[in-house]
């Protein structure tokens, strides 16, 4: 890759949403800022190949992608509008400094805005502020590339229908906002960490990558919210056991049975500083930051059977205090197995209503295996194998059922 | 802005028909706030007529344009900044009519 390629690669990553949110708050029209934001990099190689990289890329994708919705307005307004036109013109002057980031994120909050149906958050979330293109992003939800390119393009004309305002909520409301916008970041890393689809990769390191970098943006935006701090370190400890989550022949391999050498042990260290933080905050946690502290446990632990499951417990405990929903506390029974064995647990999960959950299948078949009862486990393996979308957790689980005696 | 705030009731599991105090309470508070155009309640879809006059002649039908469980109890016409003001007092309305609201933008 030359270095005009190389540097645009590198400000598409870094500068991409600064561009695009730059735009939106001065022109109001995500569209608008989205085409003359995509101009502007794709004229970028061309130009820094011959004038040579600007010292300032992101101000001089900024500059250019202004000059292309500048042009774009003036070709659409020619006949009428000349006084818009003039206006447009005049406000060139450049934004104070931190306007910049609260530029982004007005445009976070606005792509992740609760009118939004969750997918469409998804799509303008990582189209907007991640910078993927349609093509990758119908890529990776294993949704026709025209059907994601309808859908993003209903999202923006629904913002602009509607008047969805382009700002940072107000303090009262910003909890749930950024609890909206929290979920579409986790949906994101979710698919990446057990990804769906017979011909995906398992494990899809581009949508977990950019998850975290997402979510690190946000935590740079909202360093005091507790959740967001949660939420990284949960993605950034999942992430880190990456390296041992699949056999080589493409196994889904269990926490229990995994190399824990291969671990990431700088993500893990990253992680648990920020659940140390968390902690130290004195705050009560939500439930991102639980589940970060659950999974700083496991990975405290150098050896599975060394995992401290009272404390797992107590965690899940706290977990169920405020979000009781049926998938909490399956996986809190998965805790009450290891220290009271697998009848409680079973006991614990089979009045749930979870019939349509691959996981509680595969739980409930490993409990029943581990107190013998091998006919019923057979048929929950079944149950789990034809619910799950994951390859490589198929693959585990068929296993796991041919091994029954 | 103005945005058409829809108040919907559901046949089978219709909202509370004391209702009323609350409902002018609110529009009152609609209108000392400035976002009031317009508010008016529905009779019965069963009052309906449907005039269809792109053919040759009028054809009229008796009843609502759709049959549903679900259907349009009354209508409010807010003038709002943007949709989070609008949603925000949507939520009020759906409180205070005991009914589930929608809130769609005029062109």
């Amino acid at each position: 890759m030359s270095d005009a390629e190389l540097a645009v690669t590198r400000a598409h990553r870094d500068e991409w949403a600064r561009v695009v949110a730059a735009l939106t708050r001065r022109f109001g029209d995500l569209d608008i800022a989205e085409e003359a934001a995509a101009e502007a990099f794709a004229t970028a190689v061309e130009h820094w190949r011959a004038d040579g990289v600007p010292p300032n890329p992101g101000a001089w994708l900024t500059t250019t992608a202004n000059r292309k919705a500048i042009d774009r307005i003036r070709r659409e307004n020619k006949r009428d509008d000349k006084q818009k036109e003039a206006q447009l013109m005049h406000d060139d002057s450049p934004d104070a400094p931190g306007v910049i980031d609260d530029n982004r994120l007005r445009l976070v909050f606005t792509c992740c805005h609760p009118a939004l149906a969750v997918e469409a958050r998804l799509a303008l979330t990582l189209r907007m502020v991640g910078g993927l293109t349609v093509p990758e992003i119908a890529r990776a939800f294993l949704v026709a590339e025209t059907a994601m390119g309808q859908r993003i393009t209903r999202a923006k004309a629904k913002i602009k229908a509607a008047r969805i305002p382009y700002r940072v909520p107000a303090a009262e409301d910003l909890p749930a906002r950024v609890a909206s916008v929290l979920t579409v970041l986790f949906l994101v890393f979710n698919e990446g960490y057990l990804a769906s689809g017979p011909d995906t990769d398992p494990l899809r390191h581009d949508l977990t990558t950019e998850a975290i970098r997402l979510t690190r943006l946000i935590r740079t935006l909202l360093p005091e919210d507790g959740e967001v701090a949660g939420l990284l370190a949960l993605m950034l400890l999942t992430e880190a056991r990456r390296p041992a989550r699949v056999s080589p022949d493409g196994e889904l391999i269990a926490l229990g049975d995994q190399d824990r050498g291969s671990w990431d042990a700088a993500l893990i260290a990253e992680g648990h500083q920020l659940v140390r933080e968390r902690l130290a905050a004195g705050v009560a946690p939500g439930r991102y930051q639980i589940l970060a502290a659950i999974n700083a446990v496991h990975t405290s632990a150098r050896d599975a059977r060394d995992t401290d499951w009272s404390q797992v417990l107590a965690l899940y405990d706290q977990l169920v205090r405020i979000d009781g929903s049926p998938i909490i506390v399956l996986n809190r029974a998965i805790a009450v197995a290891e220290l009271d064995g697998p009848e409680v647990a079973l006991a614990l999960i089979d009045r749930l209503e979870l019939g349509g959950y691959h996981a509680y299948h595969a739980t409930r078949a490993d409990l029943l295996r581990r107190v013998g009862r091998s006919e019923e486990s057979r048929a929950a393996y079944g149950k789990a194998i034809a619910l799950a979308g994951n390859t490589a957790e198929i693959a585990y689980l068929t296993r796991r059922r041919d091994q029954l005696g | 802005m103005q945005y058409l705030v829809s108040v919907i009731d559901d046949k089978s599991d219709p909202g509370s028909t004391d209702r009323q105090p609350a409902i002018s309470e609110f529009n009152e508070r609609l209108i000392a706030d400035g976002y009031w155009v317009f508010a008016g309640g529905l009779a019965d879809t069963d009052a309906a007529t449907v005039v269809d006059n792109r053919g040759d002649q009028p054809v009229l039908t008796d009843g609502p344009f759709i049959e549903s469980k679900e259907y349009l109890a009354g209508v409010w016409i807010w003038e709002a900044p943007d949709l989070d003001v609008a949603l925000k007092l949507a939520a009020e309305a759906s409180k205070a009519c005991d009914r589930k609201i929608e809130v769609r933008p005029f062109q």
